[in-house]
């Protein structure tokens, strides 16, 4: 991809007489070479040749320059065009976008702008090169139309649900976002309910699963609640009760697949020794952890450890057939149990191929 | 159906509340009909003149509301149009007292005269998306169905939750006269005067902390559209009456080039409580709540059964910041410029870094 762009370049600093240029070149690949993946890198790559072959005087006309008679003389040994110009460029027509409201917003309140451009790489730092995440089974998730992931929930902080949307969007061939439901609770928390919406949650109820899932959208589930986050360490990768299986009555209801997901790593992250009850009833929180290094270490204890992660979805459920059982309690609990059964035997199967929680 | 009247559209037909702007439009509008014979305006004593030459057409009648009962009677009366709602506590009206007197008592009187006119065959009730109350459980879409969680904190949001209540009442008691509810967002335009516009023009907005509510709005003129079909044409049942979309308040903010204040909820609150006793602005916990909480609706059901679409809550409020552009904090044209600017001297800083080190 860059072969040709690259022999283009001394031609052109030869051109400007900017010897500097030559290692330019040199480190753009360095940094490529970390994880962007390529989907995104070919685009500024295709754009390149364009304003380096042009005469000089053209580079002006290129957006960035229209109408600005100013700044030509300098910009133009500037090359505009090159790497971190377009970098800039972006980045600060970003920043306009964002202060002058030119963004949509979903009626859920999903910004999928700054979910892209904000969220998702501070996730991507997170899963690729703290945890180490594995992906496999993304096949299963279907490449449109609506599916429910459901998932288990670990980890003391609900850390596991970031990680899975963001890990499936950029591994998803189709680079679905995943609609993840959430407790009231984080709806009731200023700025976290923000942070919630603003990335594509809602809360979990059957009224917005149904909608978001009858709008053809990939929804995220995590039937255990706080009792899955909020248990201990010794309890790691045991499935807790699943509720009511309100999550499966939405899919039946609008005959949608349901897809099993296991991860394994979450629990390792904030490895809860207690729980600090009369604590959480003070701060109306549903548990207060003890770790090993929280509350001792303070605010470093909120450093997650980095433990080896690997997520596996599972081959969808169909539930097209079922439609008119919805309301059957007696469907709902068996399916339940099913999906339950599904990422309970896909756990023990991936803890095996991770012997040491914390390894490469 | 009824003598005087074509294919739905009734002959006589009674609006409530036509001292205010949009009681005051809609009967200037409905008089504009050649297929309503007669528009006839009710308004409380005390009501100001302000729209006296919209109101050209309409007959207008000053009564108390205790004696409505006779007149809706005594006129034929085939439809009546409730709009006389008070959004927010005025206080130099009476304040939160005088608004429950209007919103409620008002109200009550008026569904009691309807009940007892022979002749009423068409009811329309205006309401508003409050109805759906303010909770953290709520849905993020409310469609009709949803039933409100929690009592609303605020006194508009009570006082719609009453009305409703006292609506329903009113068609088991009256089965044959076809009601129409109409639940409005709130309503946004160049010309309207409400006081989420006043809000809005601020240069300085207050906004609740770490909280970005979904906003839907409502042009004007599709409010009046709406509610002009739903006079003459038949149209039962309760709606969401919304632009379509969604604005989040900081992007409506941003696009409207105000610059907003975040302020810790509770201080809001106290604020709003204060300001409401020592009797200045308009704030109550009615803007609080909707200022955390939020509130969006689904307008399909409006769509499918009078077959229109009011325009998007973004195309409204761009209406609106049209009109109000006077106050604007940072425009558009200054954010480009500064764009253009910072990135200009990037490329000269590193053309200058580039030439010395060569």
């Amino acid at each position: 991809m860059s072969g040709p762009d690259e022999r283009r370049d001394p031609q052109s600093v030869g051109r400007f007489d900017v010897p500097e240029q030559v290692p330019a070149p040199d480190a753009e690949p360095a940094r490529r070479n970390g994880h962007r993946p390529a989907a995104q890198a070919a685009p500024t790559r295709t754009a390149a040749p364009t304003p380096t072959a042009t005469p000089a005087a053209t580079p002006s006309a290129d957006e960035g320059d229209a109408g600005l008679p100013g700044g030509t003389e300098p910009a133009v040994s500037d090359r505009p065009g090159d790497h971190w110009d377009r970098k800039v460029a972006n980045g600060l027509a970003f920043l306009r976008r964002r202060l002058s409201g030119d963004y949509e917003v979903d009626e859920f309140g999903f910004d999928s702008e700054l979910t892209d451009a904000v969220f998702h790489p501070l996730l991507r730092l997170l899963y690729r090169d703290w945890f180490r995440t594995e992906v496999s089974g993304v096949e299963n998730v279907p490449v449109d139309g609506p599916a429910l992931v459901v998932g288990n929930h670990s980890g003391t902080v609900a850390l596991d649900a970031l990680i899975l949307s963001a890990a499936l969007h950029d591994k998803h061939p189709a680079h679905r976002y995943l609609r993840l439901l959430g407790a009231d609770l984080v709806f009731r928390m200023p700025v976290v309910s923000e942070l919630a919406r603003k990335t594509g949650g809602t809360v979990a109820c059957n009224p917005d699963a149904e909608r978001l899932l009858g709008g053809g959208d990939l929804v995220g589930v995590f039937p255990e609640g706080f009792k899955g986050i909020g248990k201990l360490y010794a309890d790691r990768y045991k499935l807790q009760r699943f509720g009511r299986g309100g999550f499966v009555s939405a899919a039946l209801r609008t005959g949608t697949p349901i897809v099993p997901v296991a991860i394994v790593g979450g629990e390792e992250i904030y490895p809860m020794l207690a729980d600090i009850k009369p604590l959480a009833r003070l701060l109306k929180l549903p548990y207060f952890p003890v770790t090993p290094t929280f509350p001792l270490l303070g605010p470093l204890g909120m450093v997650p450890l980095p433990s080896k992660w690997l997520i596996e979805f599972c081959p969808p459920i169909p539930t097209a057939h079922l439609t008119d059982s919805a309301d059957d309690p007696l469907v709902v609990f068996n399916l339940a149990d099913q999906v339950r059964e599904t990422i309970q035997q896909t756990l023990h199967t991936l803890l095996e191929r991770r012997p040491d929680p914390f390894g490469p | 159906m009824t003598p005087g009247g074509t294919s739905g559209a009734p002959g006589v037909v009674v609006v409530t509340g036509v001292g205010r702007y949009l009681g005051a439009h809609v009967a200037a509008r409905l008089a504009a009909d050649p297929r309503i014979e007669r528009v006839i305006g009710v308004d409380a004593p005390d009501s100001g003149t302000e729209f006296t030459d919209l109101l050209d057409r309409v007959e207008r009648i000053r009564v108390d509301n205790g004696a409505l009962g006779g007149l809706l009677a005594d006129l034929d009366v085939d439809a009546v149009v409730h709009l006389a709602l008070v959004t927010s506590p005025d206080p130099q009206h009476g304040g939160r007292s005088a608004m429950k007197d209007q919103n409620v008592i008002g109200s009550m009187q008026m569904l009691a005269a309807c009940q007892r006119a022979p002749r009423l065959r068409k009811l329309v009730v205006r309401s508003s998306t409050a109805a759906y109350g303010v909770s953290f459980r709520d849905p993020a879409v409310f469609t009709e169905e949803t039933e409100p969680r929690e009592v609303p904190r605020g006194g508009f949001g009570r006082d719609i939750l009453d009305l409703e209540g006292y609506v329903r009442g009113f068609r088991r008691r009256r089965p044959d006269v076809t009601a129409t509810v109409l639940r409005f967002a709130p309503f946004i335009g160049s010309t309207a005067d409400t006081t989420l516009t006043r809000y809005f023009s601020q240069p300085f907005v207050p906004t609740v902390f770490g909280r970005d509510p979904r906003l839907q709005f409502l042009h004007f003129d599709d409010a009046l559209e709406v509610l002009h079909r739903s006079i003459v044409e038949d149209h039962p049942g309760t709606y969401n009456v919304a632009g379509p979309g969604v604005l989040s308040l900081s992007q409506a903010i941003r696009r409207a080039g105000r610059v907003a204040v975040p302020v810790l909820e509770p201080g809001l609150s106290g604020a709003a409580a204060l300001a409401r006793t020592m009797g200045f602005g308009r704030y109550g916990l009615d803007q609080v709540d909707l200022f955390v909480h939020g509130r969006v609706v689904d307008t399909s059901r409006l769509e499918q059964e009078y077959g229109f679409t009011p325009r998007s809550t973004a195309e409204a409020f761009e209406d609106f910041i049209r009109a109000h552009h006077g106050g604007v904090v940072v425009t558009r044209n200054q954010l480009a410029a500064a764009e253009q600017l910072v990135l200009d001297g990037i490329r000269q800083v590193r053309a200058a870094v580039r030439e010395r080190s060569s």
